[in-house]
């Protein structure tokens, strides 16, 4: 039944915003000027691409996002059994976050932290 | 306390008495789906509402008064005036991208709203590993977000998706970590079961400092996560013009203003049912007479008490603290938020290991 609801609630959502859209496609003015389809930057018409090579220091983000992010996701089902575990979960969490410390500390000594 | 499952296994009895079992169920994912859109789309309302009279009251001024008492029909007219106006369609833009975007946004902020208990049993979708659920549904709208810059062929939009994106991943990571914490502690997933585990405590009593730490982490992170002020560099007015929907209009900007502020109303409702206790009343062990009188509060008025008041918090703290620089905030995550947030989680893992909470 769960799933039943999730996709219903995924169809849902969808039906909102094209409803909302077509109704406002449906009521709202149209016309048609050459210049208003122009990008919104300076006032003068817009030099050079937009779609360019973006700088690296954001890609190194994402990279050291998606490390934590899959611990993450390693530790939610041990977090659930913890109280079972008892001991035995303390020394494997501390096994595993050295390794993950590991490498924050080698991405923060590289200053991959920095913002240049 | 009142159990809602009671009103919804008599309709679902009532249907099924009236017609066979497919049909009922269909019948009823649409009447589930209509409330929920519903109260989506009625909380998003009074959420804008609130926002304009609060920050009027900070700033010592009364705030929408014109349109019906205390201007609390202006909301209704903003709406009606975004629907009137014209859906500009950009030159040289991804057209099949600069559409999906919105809805990849407002996908992410219906689901997440859908697992919030409101109350005993008023619940859309209730998943053994809930929790999990929720960070995952939460997290793709920064995928929207990206889209909505990268498709409209403007650089201002470009570089605020791009700041969006590198925030609100970043602090996703606390928010996990901050989740996690409060798992360790309760040993379930299910948000069901999370609230009803805290009958005698809130976690944040419970839990006492790692959960009080984890509840401070979780504020802030969630503050960067739905790009408000004090963290509202990717659309600073002065340097990015709106950020990543510079070229939407209409109603198409109207989307992501509801989902932003939904974003907002989402964060607050986790942070209260995972630490302050959702729809539970507040019990004290021992006090009988003192805990009876707190039952006959509903659950549901617990709930948006403790949801509006965090809010109003998180109103105050972007009134008051002025915004962060672009090198602060990878700062402040990296450096700070994740480091505690480990620790944190490791002193939390040795009190529940050594039975050190209440």
């Amino acid at each position: 039944m769960n799933y039943i609801l999730l996709f219903t609630m995924i169809l849902a959502s969808l039906f909102l915003v094209f409803a909302g859209m077509m109704t406002a496609s449906l009521i709202s003015p149209r016309s048609y000027n050459k210049q208003k389809g122009e990008t919104y930057e300076c006032g003068i018409p817009t030099q050079g691409a937009t779609w360019v090579h973006f700088r690296a220091g954001y890609y190194l983000f994402s990279i050291l996002f998606l490390m934590f992010d899959i611990e993450t996701v390693f530790l939610f089902p041990w977090a659930t059994i913890v109280q079972e575990l008892g001991f035995k979960a303390l020394m494997g969490i501390l096994f595993f976050l050295f390794i993950l410390v590991l490498g924050l500390a080698y991405a923060w000594r590289k200053k991959a932290l920095e913002w240049k | 306390m009142f159990d809602f499952t009671t009103i919804t296994t008599a309709i679902d009895q009532f249907l099924r008495s009236m017609m066979p079992a497919q049909f009922a169920i269909i019948v009823e994912c649409i009447l589930v789906a209509a409330c929920a859109l519903l109260a989506y789309v009625m909380f998003a309302i009074v959420m804008i509402f609130m926002e304009r009279k609060v920050c009027a009251a900070f700033q010592c001024r009364l705030g929408p008064m014109r349109v019906g008492p205390w201007g609390l029909l202006q909301v209704f007219a903003d709406v009606f005036k975004m629907l009137i106006k014209e859906i500009i369609s950009i030159n040289r833009s991804d057209s099949f991208l600069y559409r999906l975007a919105p809805y990849l946004v407002v996908m992410s902020s219906v689901l997440t709203f859908c697992c919030l208990p409101f109350a005993k049993g008023l619940q859309v979708l209730d998943f053994n590993m809930g929790v999990f659920f929720l960070m995952a549904t939460s997290s793709f709208g920064v995928l929207g977000i990206l889209l909505a810059g990268w498709s409209s062929n403007n650089k201002f939009s470009m570089i605020g998706a791009m700041r969006s994106g590198a925030q609100m991943i970043s602090y996703e990571l606390s928010i996990g970590l901050c989740m996690l914490t409060v798992v360790t502690l309760s040993g379930t997933m299910q948000i069901s079961e999370l609230v009803e585990q805290q009958h005698d405590a809130w976690f944040i009593f419970k839990g006492h400092l790692p959960a009080m730490l984890a509840f401070v982490i979780y504020l802030i992170a969630g503050n960067a996560e739905t790009n408000r002020a004090p963290f509202d560099l990717p659309e600073a007015e002065s340097e990015l013009t709106a950020g990543f929907h510079t070229e939407y209009s209409g109603m198409h900007f109207g989307f992501f203003y509801v989902a932003e502020f939904m974003n907002l109303f989402i964060v607050a409702a986790i942070a209260s049912t995972l630490f302050l206790g959702g729809w539970m009343p507040l019990h004290i062990s021992g006090f009988d007479t003192f805990n009876m009188v707190m039952d006959y509060i509903p659950g549901i008025v617990w709930f948006l008490g403790k949801t509006f008041f965090i809010i109003w918090v998180l109103m105050w703290f972007r009134w008051t603290f002025p915004r962060l620089r672009i090198d602060q905030v990878p700062t402040l995550e990296w450096k700070y938020l994740v480091p505690i947030g480990l620790v944190n989680l490791l002193i939390m893992t040795v009190c529940v290991v050594m039975g050190w909470t209440f």
